[in-house]
């Protein structure tokens, strides 16, 4: 007898022990991480999305050209699209080939517009880019595989799964808003959109220099092939798409290696840069110099983009969905409040 | 014996050889104080102590290093 | 694969649970195949050498066992035939073939060993003749150094030399010898255990011990905190200075001196720590390689306390063997004889602590620099022991032995004169040394003590606090240590005491030691000894 109630007890402390070390480690962890909303706010946009009902037709996913250039309530409100852009800095090809992967699992849209100006990437960059991309992914093997595709030779997996031991020394650098939003971050996007209202002319862009080779790495091309498999499977109409920043440095030859893909693969690519139906002016539709949109610029370009997806693929118009219309009407009001406290903001600099 | 004992009274004045069998474990003799003792050791017995007797079990007291000495000697 | 990495925590759990489920004697298996996959992480191509110095120190042994045998064999059967001078011209005859095996493969190993880290030490001399000579110098050879060969080659040599010397017999079974030589707790920087001190934990069986167990991932931990929290962080300042010897002189030599000393402790013993702590997990005790060496009175002390099984093997296999040769004796005796008492006797003893010193420089490293570096050693062990008669005369006239603070003094005092010999590491070259720590004097650049120079060599205020907290409590553990094992004393504390000690320091590692991104400090300096 005496000797199972000391094993009894012995289990019971160890067991109590163990708590208190996980919750421990778990609160100094929520502490410890980055709160990117109120920091590098293009790491937050990732998580966001789990949070919108996944009623979505339209989705779109790839870097700062997507979610500075788009505004999803502009492509609502005149087409009754419901977009959501899955945006991250410096996203990468095979990121955004798991982040569809991620996206179907939840919804099936319509349709799915893929960035492709990082198919000029055949490898991972920086470290900083991918934790902004894949923190905010929820758990799945799609979040595996993006991280084990993703990873610098200096990073390690399992600085992915207890992001503590990445940041463990940020104790340092701890400030309120690290207490603040321990459990839940701010909003920052709409649905997917960064909104800027800055005006920065585009001046002496340079022109790209020549490089050695313009062909796209094989391993772009592996995941580009997948996305577009992906598609076919899921019957999601996929569209590949160059927004129209000035710069980085859109090549020809780039731009003539995806038509063929396109036309080989029977899907669509649509290439904005320089297309002058948009309507876009450089002088006042950009924020930093010709490489992303204001919110002016991005409202034009999707009205644009609007009116393509219908006359291509004839997206269906949502206005008629109750709930939807009901959500975007306090998204509406949320953009049309952000929009004039940032040009207040702007006019006080 | 005693001509031994004279010997390492002389290297250690203080310490009672009758009585003290940690001689290495403590630390009194350290490694030049048994190479002093092995060559002088040499001479007056005409036994060579070669490395491998060279281990605490033998050098821990007078006593132990005289028997080391004898067996050696029989052996030789 | 390195002690501090994700990797290695993986293996030890992975090992940990098959060690304990495997019936008893199974368990030495388990170990030998861990250990070489450890090792096999570490490089593949690095098996083939523990493997033929596995192999040939295993086979000499297994030789010299035999003819052992056969001695005993034939003088038992010859009992009554044999004079007393039959049996010692047989034995003679079978030590010589002992001899033969035994050197054989000794030579062979440090053949290896030789090759593979001195021939482009060796070309670089030559080299400097020929340049004299206005010749062509000779190419460099790009030879493959087996992580941890010094320190595996010397434990397989000190079990052929104890074979030899009838101390231990040899192991019968090759794959269980292969384990003693390749216990990856050990394989990489020791410590250079005995075969009769591994032996009875390597292959005896062990069932779960709790307490073991634990105490032997204290121990790890213990050894994360002192490599993580203060070697890793405190060497980003040491690197800083030492790569620019134009900017940093004077007095940065000083400090130089105290991280170097702080780094290179807690760097090598930590990683002792956690060997001896991998050991403990699985039932095996490893030998202890430091006792507190900061508080040695005297650079002899020092040497004792100090990578202790590197010590005692140079004193069991090089200084007694060279001393107690028969022309050392007849040295003895003529310089007995004609040299005087003093000097008489201590003569071999010189000369053999020459050879010890020089082959420990030479055992540390390639280079010119250590070799200076074990032969100073050797000059200030040889002054002081010279001096210990003035000494004693000192301390009777003062009566000081025994005080706090002439003790105080001689731990400062060996602190500093180990700091400068050690700085020899730091700089590539002797005369680059010689001259920095000449710069000491004739800079008079005092002030960058205190005018916050020293918050400009990559440590901020933050990391100089903690590391002055990891220092403290590594002074205050070895302090408590003086009077026993301090995890026995918190084990003996009720349990939320204990859990709150040992969850504190965890918690202390994982947030202030300097690893992951930004930090890669992470290998053991003693890796490539």
């Amino acid at each position: 007898m005496k000797h199972i109630r000391i094993l009894r007890r012995r289990i019971l402390r160890f067991t109590v022990s163990a708590i208190v070390i996980c919750l421990l480690l778990f609160l100094l962890q929520r502490l410890l991480m980055p709160k990117y909303s109120v920091g590098t706010q293009d790491g937050a946009m990732i998580a966001e999305y789990y949070n919108d009902a996944p009623k979505h037709n339209l989705v779109i996913i790839g870097d700062s050209e997507m979610y500075e250039n788009i505004s999803p309530l502009v492509l609502w409100e005149n087409y009754g699209i419901n977009c959501y852009i899955r945006g991250s800095a410096q996203q990468l090809i095979w990121q955004s080939y798991y982040l569809l992967e991620d996206t179907l699992r939840y919804e099936t849209p319509e349709a799915v517009i893929i960035n492709i100006t990082s198919m000029q990437y055949g490898e991972p960059q920086r470290e900083s880019y991918n934790r902004m991309t894949l923190e905010g992914m929820r758990w799945s093997t799609s979040k595996v595989k993006a991280i084990f595709a993703s990873m610098t030779e200096e990073e390690s997996f399992w600085d992915y799964v207890f992001p503590l031991l990445r940041y463990h020394s940020r104790w340092n650098d701890l400030t309120e808003d690290d207490f603040r939003l321990m459990f839940s971050e701010e909003k920052v996007s709409l649905n997917g959109y960064m909104m800027q209202v800055g005006v920065k002319p585009a001046e002496n862009v340079p022109e790209g220099r020549p490089l050695a080779d313009y062909t796209f790495s094989d391993v772009s091309y592996q995941y580009l092939d997948k996305i577009t498999k992906l598609c076919k499977e899921h019957d999601v109409e996929l569209i590949l798409m160059k927004s129209p920043s000035l710069y980085p440095y859109w090549y020809e030859e780039w731009d003539a290696q995806l038509k063929t893909y396109a036309a080989e693969h029977e899907i669509r690519y649509l290439n904005c840069v320089n297309n002058d139906e948009i309507g876009l002016n450089f002088q006042t539709d950009t924020f930093d110099g010709g490489l992303h949109l204001n919110v002016a610029g991005a409202e034009i370009y999707s009205n644009f983009l609007g009116r393509w997806l219908q006359n291509e693929i004839e997206i269906s118009d949502l206005r008629d969905d109750g709930e939807l219309v009901q959500a975007w009407n306090s998204k509406a009001a949320d953009y049309e409040e952000k929009k004039s406290e940032k040009y207040r903001e702007l006019s006080e600099q | 014996m005693d001509e031994l004992m004279e010997f390492l009274e002389d290297l250690h004045p203080d310490i009672d050889y009758e009585t003290c069998d940690t001689l290495i474990d403590d630390g009194i003799l350290d490694s030049f104080d048994i190479i002093s003792i092995i060559s002088e050791v040499a001479d007056m017995f005409d036994v060579t102590i070669s490395a491998e007797y060279i281990v605490p079990e033998n050098f821990n007291s007078a006593q132990a290093l005289y028997d080391l000495i004898t067996y050696l000697e029989d052996e030789g | 694969m390195q002690f501090v990495s994700y990797s290695f925590l993986l293996f030890l759990a992975v090992v940990f649970i098959i060690y304990y489920l495997v019936p008893g004697r199974f368990q030495w298996m388990v170990l030998l195949v861990a250990s070489y996959v450890f090792y096999l992480f570490s490089g593949p191509k690095y098996l083939i050498y523990i493997m033929v110095t596995t192999f040939t120190t295993w086979l000499a042994a297994r030789q010299i066992d035999k003819l052992k045998k056969q001695q005993a064999d034939y003088l038992e059967e010859n009992k009554k035939t044999l004079s007393r001078e039959d049996k010692k011209s047989y034995k003679s005859a079978i030590k010589k073939k002992q001899r033969f095996m035994m050197l054989a493969a000794l030579l062979f190993n440090l053949g290896i060993l030789a090759v593979v880290k001195y021939t482009n030490f060796a070309i670089s001399n030559i080299n400097a003749v020929i340049n004299l000579a206005g010749g062509q110098p000779i190419e460099f050879v790009s030879l493959i150094l087996p992580l941890g060969i010094s320190f595996y080659t010397f434990r397989a040599l000190s079990y052929l030399i104890d074979v030899y010397r009838n101390t231990i017999s040899a192991e019968k079974n090759v794959f269980k010898f292969a384990l003693f030589v390749s216990f990856f707790p050990q394989l990489i920087q020791g410590p250079i255990s005995r075969y009769s001190q591994l032996e009875s934990g390597l292959f005896t069986s062990h069932h779960l011990n709790l307490k073991r167990v634990s105490f032997g991932l204290q121990r790890i931990l213990w050894g994360y905190m002192k490599k993580m929290v203060i070697a890793d962080r405190i060497v980003v300042g040491l690197t800083t200075m030492t790569a620019d010897t134009a900017a940093y002189r004077g007095a940065y030599v000083l400090v130089e001196v105290f991280f170097y000393a702080i780094q290179l402790y807690a760097d090598f013993s930590g990683g002792l720590d956690m060997a001896i702590g991998a050991g403990q997990i699985f039932g095996v005790t490893l030998p202890e390689n430091f006792e507190r060496p900061f508080f040695s009175k005297s650079i002899k002390e020092y040497w004792n306390r100090w990578h202790m099984t590197m010590g005692s093997w140079f004193t069991d296999y090089i200084f007694y063997p060279i001393s107690v040769c028969k022309p050392m004796l007849n040295l003895s005796k003529w310089s007995r004889t004609h040299l005087g008492p003093v000097l008489g006797r201590r003569l071999t003893v010189y000369l053999s602590s020459f050879a010890v010193w020089l082959a420990t420089g030479i055992w540390h490293g390639a280079s010119w620099n250590f070799v200076f570096w074990g032969l100073s050693n050797y000059v200030v062990i040889m002054i002081s022991q010279e001096l210990e008669p003035l000494y004693r005369r000192f301390h009777q006239k003062f009566n000081v032995d025994g005080s706090l603070l002439y003790k105080v003094f001689q731990i400062v005092r060996t602190f500093l004169l180990m700091g400068f010999l050690r700085i020899y590491d730091c700089f590539d070259g002797v005369i680059t040394t010689w001259r920095m720590v000449g710069s000491l004097l004739t800079t008079g650049n005092w002030n960058i003590l205190w005018d916050g120079s020293l918050m400009q060599i990559g440590l901020s205020m933050t990391d100089y606090i903690i590391l002055a907290a990891g220092i403290l409590l590594m002074f205050i553990v070895s302090m408590s240590q003086r009077s026993g094992s301090v995890r026995e004393k918190i084990h003996a504390k009720p349990y939320t005491v204990r859990f709150v000690i040992w969850t504190a320091l965890f918690l202390a590692v994982l947030l202030t030691g300097a690893y992951g991104i930004g930090y890669d400090a992470s290998n053991f300096i003693y890796n490539q000894f």
